[in-house]
């Protein structure tokens, strides 16, 4: 389906503000002023906005360690999100979260996820209170996501959950985006299909597809034929695999030996869905070279002044541990 | 002796234990680093640096780098000890421990006991733990309190690269499971190892690391250091401390820390794991209960809020135990009257 104007530009603009998010965070982290352990979703953005340009907020998602391109795309807000990195107490999670726990539950973000694999089972309960809730007026149910890695898919959790959501039919849908690598390791090592995930999920009982996660169109498309599938009642979960990559290290200080000779350099002349985006939609004369940058333009502004909020932001005081609590000591 | 980091004492004692009994195995997520990818096997040996260069030596079937499954790197561990092997497994982060739990406190804590003593289960299981980085709820915890509380399970907090040493070797050693608690904040400080390539420390024998007689500090793993800085500093206002190191949690030194208690009259417990039903209140019932008549002051306790791990590094340092919050606790002591 054609895609008109102000969605391929929404689209556009959403993808770059990720690229441009990440991409600050990898400079921002050398300086120091950033604390913890940070994954930058750098390469992945088609997967994250090809999905959630179908979203609406009724529909929930769940995240990984490796979430900020999920949150951004599900709709939280940058700077929130920014400060909530810087540990601000004017963060999304005031400062107490982190990088690795952004969660926006009004927006339908029920949380990036430290834990591999512990997503699957939360997209599966929130689908199934989607299935309670039943389908809106147009006979359209409520949808889970779960986003989950090439190695989140070798936890019992994850099996659990895809299985649970077929025997109970939950509206649930496994989007594993297989970038190759759980931390250091190759999936062909660790995933014993060899490189294929979306075969045990339809091992489990699922309806399943596959898509080249570094075209947004790819994903786009296919993502649409999930979701009609899904929200229609009684048909049940399903899952589908993007084929990605990842630009940056697994974690921000990660030296990568695992890479092979010019791996990233090809990877971002070759496979970066925002260069892919942009010759598909200049080519077809759907959008401008200017209408891009101007695009770029913005999203960089809009990240500076991202940064610039956080190192104002107000810190947390040392009370604020016994906040969102229900105890005093 | 030999100086050397805590993560090399760790490393260097799995490998001549690997070389001294073939039975030795090591398991875990990145163990081995590089498997499946361009840079190949070693390309990054486990992100610790505790497992460096043990493919090369042992090769696949002795050093084994599993997928992300903690339940099954728990499991199996358990059934390599249940058929003979001496296995090492490494859980990236304690905090996994939510991940694998029945593989520990149902399976190869119970082996021994509930197959009548018919089997060992000689199971060590590292799991670097503890907060200081910054990284958060799920990446920061103490789980001390867990695994002391599973009958069955020894626990091990070794706090100096000697003691990973001595600690370690033992663990590999002992026929009983072992929980290998490093903390993460650990790893990169300097000491003295000795050289002995049978050099263990027994469990269940605490360490002195400070002496003096006015209080009783007890502490253990990454606690071990803030007590002694805390006993220094106090030191300079004459007040002496005992700082006792409890190097294993489980079997507990009960009588080192009654011994000191019954001298100084003061007790004050360092604990990182929040506050209820932890090693803290543990020790303090013990205090309480066996050297009541020597107490000149209610025992303090320094732990944690009863919160999850803050991210933000103003909260993490207000939860976290510190040298001035422990002195303070000492302090506190001494003042009763
Ligand atoms: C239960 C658990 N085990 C291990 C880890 C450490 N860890 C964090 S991310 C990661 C790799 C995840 O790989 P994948 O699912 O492919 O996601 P990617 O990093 O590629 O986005 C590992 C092993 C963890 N956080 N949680
Ligand atoms: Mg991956």
């Amino acid at each position: 389906m054609q895609l008109n104007r102000e969605a391929l530009t929404r689209a556009y603009r959403q993808m770059k503000l990720i690229r441009e998010f990440e991409e600050r965070l990898h400079e921002e982290i050398q300086t120091g002023e950033i604390a913890g352990f940070t994954h930058l979703y750098c390469g992945q953005e088609a997967v994250a906005v090809g999905v959630c340009e179908h979203l609406t907020e009724r529909d929930k998602i769940v995240s990984t360690h490796r979430g900020h391109g999920h949150c951004l795309a599900k709709g939280c807000d940058v700077d929130g999100m920014m400060k909530e990195i810087w540990g601000s107490q004017e963060g999304l999670c005031n400062g107490k979260g982190g990088s690795m726990h952004i969660a926006d539950i009004d927006k339908g973000m029920l949380g990036a996820n430290g834990i591999v694999g512990a997503g699957a089972p939360i997209a599966v309960g929130a689908a199934l209170s989607n299935k309670i809730d039943g389908p809106d007026e147009k006979g359209n149910l409520a949808v889970s996501i779960a986003f989950s890695g090439d190695g989140a898919c070798n936890q019992g959790t994850t099996f659990e959950a895809m299985n649970l959501a077929v025997v109970t039919k939950a509206p649930a849908i496994f989007v594993f985006e297989n970038n190759h690598y759980s931390e250091h390791t190759g999936v062909d090592y660790a995933v014993g299909t060899r490189q294929d995930i979306a075969s045990r999920a339809e091992a489990f009982g699922m309806k399943v597809w596959r898509a080249d996660g570094t075209d947004f169109f790819a994903v786009h498309d296919t993502f649409r034929e999930v979701l009609e599938y899904v929200r229609t009642p009684g048909n049940g979960p399903a899952a589908v695999e993007f084929d990605t990559e990842r630009f940056f290290g697994h974690f921000e200080g990660d030296p990568q030996r695992y890479r092979g000779d010019g791996e990233l350099d090809r990877l971002r002349a070759e496979r970066d869905c925002l260069k892919i985006f942009r010759k598909s939609v200049t080519g077809a004369a759907l959008l401008e070279d200017a209408d891009l940058d101007r695009i770029d333009a913005d999203a960089l502004q809009a990240i500076e002044d991202a940064v610039q909020a956080s190192r104002a932001a107000a810190r947390p005081a040392p009370e604020n541990v016994l906040d969102n609590v229900y105890i005093s000591y | 002796m030999a100086k050397m980091m805590y993560r090399d004492a760790i490393r260097n004692t799995i490998f001549q234990e690997m070389q001294r009994d073939e039975r030795v195995v090591v398991l875990g997520e990145d163990v081995v680093g590089g498997m499946g990818t361009a840079g190949g096997p070693e390309a990054i040996g486990g992100i610790w640096s505790t497992s460096t260069g043990l493919y090369d030596a042992f090769g696949p079937d002795r050093v084994i780098d599993t997928p992300i499954s903690e339940s099954a790197i728990m499991g199996a561990a358990g059934g390599l000890a249940l058929a003979g092997k001496r296995p090492v497994a490494e859980i990236m982060f304690a905090d996994f421990i939510g991940v694998c739990m029945d593989q520990l406190w149902n399976q190869i804590a119970k082996f021994r006991y509930m197959f009548g003593g018919k089997s060992i289960c000689p199971a060590v299981i590292r799991m670097p733990c503890g907060a200081g980085y910054n990284a958060a709820a799920q990446h920061s915890q103490m789980i001390s309190q867990f695994v002391t509380n599973m009958p069955g399970i020894k626990v091990v907090m070794p706090a100096t690269p000697e003691d990973a040493c001595g600690l370690l070797r033992q663990a590999i050693r002992d026929d009983d499971p072992v929980v290998f608690l490093e903390h993460k904040f650990l790893y990169g400080t300097s000491g003295e190892v000795p050289d002995d390539p049978d050099f263990c420390i027994p469990f269940g024998h605490a360490r002195l690391a400070r002496a003096g007689q006015d209080a009783t500090i007890v502490a253990s793993g990454m606690m071990v250091s803030y007590a002694e800085t805390a006993a220094d500093d106090l030191a300079q206002d004459g007040i002496g401390c005992d700082v006792i190191d409890l190097r294993t949690t489980s079997p507990l030194d009960e009588e080192a820390i009654l011994d000191s208690v019954e001298v100084t009259g003061r007790a004050v417990v360092v604990d990182e794991a929040p506050p209820r039903c932890s090693l803290a209140t543990d020790i303090s019932s013990l205090i309480a209960q066996k050297a009541f008549a020597s107490l000149k002051a209610p025992i303090e306790m320094v732990t944690p809020p009863h919160t999850p791990v803050p991210f933000a590094r103003e909260l993490e340092s207000a939860y976290l135990p510190s040298p001035a919050k422990i002195a303070a606790a000492v302090r506190k002591t001494l003042e009763y009257r």
